[in-house]
């Protein structure tokens, strides 16, 4: 059973659907330059296999607020790329959130009609009161949470594939970070 | 604006059509919210997300179909989004096209406000 009795959400469920491939939205997660460009904007490293390493980096922003080097440490649970990725993920930006168990991450990424595809994160915040108020969302200048970083994802990724589209030499619709004028707004 | 009249069901494009079925839209978003009973259910998975069809009907003087009926259209619009657990089906809060109407419909407006605030103070200050 995900719901709890305290009021606390303890699984937050957020979707978006976005026209682009599922194969664009997989490397928009899990590749740096592509994390730098929505969100947090920081860029992240995946080891892509279980067991493997999750590392996102402060931002300049973040380090300001007293973040470390790393602000959210994790290890890949389960990788099929472009469909699902399982992870957890635990925000060691500030003393609080470090303090707290570590969250489970489940990105999926599912095809649709006319090239839109839908993007579901779960998050599993169990017992982390403080990373769920920041993810969901709750906390005024912490970043608009999951809400904010899915609105912003979606922009870069079709304003990416417009110009990719475009452009005469838009190829077998690969999209890169580069060819986004302005995204997010 | 395209309207719904049977005449016109003829000449509207394929591929459009098939587009504005796939993803949700402000019209959708807006037509789910324009009702009370929804509009608590919302605020029903807002206060404890994750909650099957019994437990949900539980909370409202209404039949079982037509609590059904109204998280279809929430679902269409993407304001609710079900999950299998077991043999139970969950229903959860979506709350990005909420955010994404926000950016779009007040935001805009919002950001004019404070930077004609922003325009006066400038201006008393000088």
């Amino acid at each position: 059973m995900a719901g709890t009795t305290d009021g606390t959400r303890t699984v937050q469920v957020h979707q978006v659907s976005i026209r682009a491939t599922p194969e664009a939205i997989w490397e928009a997660i899990t590749r740096p330059e592509w994390a730098e460009r929505y969100g947090y904007r920081t860029p992240v490293e995946y080891e892509l296999r279980p067991g493997g390493t999750y590392k996102a980096l402060a931002s300049a922003e973040m380090k300001a607020m007293g973040s470390p080097d790393v602000a959210v440490e994790g290890t890949v649970i389960e990788v099929d790329p472009p469909r699902r990725l399982v992870q957890t993920w635990h925000p060691v930006w500030d003393a609080e959130t470090s303090a707290e168990p570590v969250t489970r991450l489940t990105y999926e990424i599912e095809p649709g009609e006319s090239g839109v595809t839908k993007l579901t994160v779960i998050h599993d915040v169990t017992d982390a009161p403080r990373v769920a108020a920041q993810v969901g969302g709750e906390i005024p200048g912490a970043g608009g949470g999951w809400s904010a970083q899915l609105g912003e994802l979606r922009a870069l990724l079709e304003a990416a594939g417009n110009s990719a589209a475009g452009s005469s030499a838009a190829g077998n619709g690969a999209v890169t970070p580069d060819g986004v004028q302005e995204a997010g707004r | 604006m395209i309207t719904r009249g049977e005449p016109l069901a003829g000449l509207t494009c394929d591929q459009m059509v098939t587009y504005f079925e796939a993803v949700p839209d402000d019209d959708r978003v807006f037509k789910a919210l324009a009702d009370p009973t929804r509009r608590f259910l919302l605020d029903l998975l807002f206060a404890r997300d994750g909650r099957t069809l019994t437990e949900l009907e539980s909370e409202l003087e209404m039949s079982r179909f037509g609590v059904m009926k109204h998280l279809r259209v929430l679902e269409e619009a993407g304001l609710v989004v079900t999950r299998r657990s077991g043999r139970e089906k969950l229903h959860f809060l979506n709350p990005v096209p909420i955010r994404l109407i926000h950016d779009r419909w007040i935001d805009k407006y919002t950001e004019r406000h404070a930077s004609a605030l922003a325009d006066l103070k400038a201006e008393l200050e000088e």
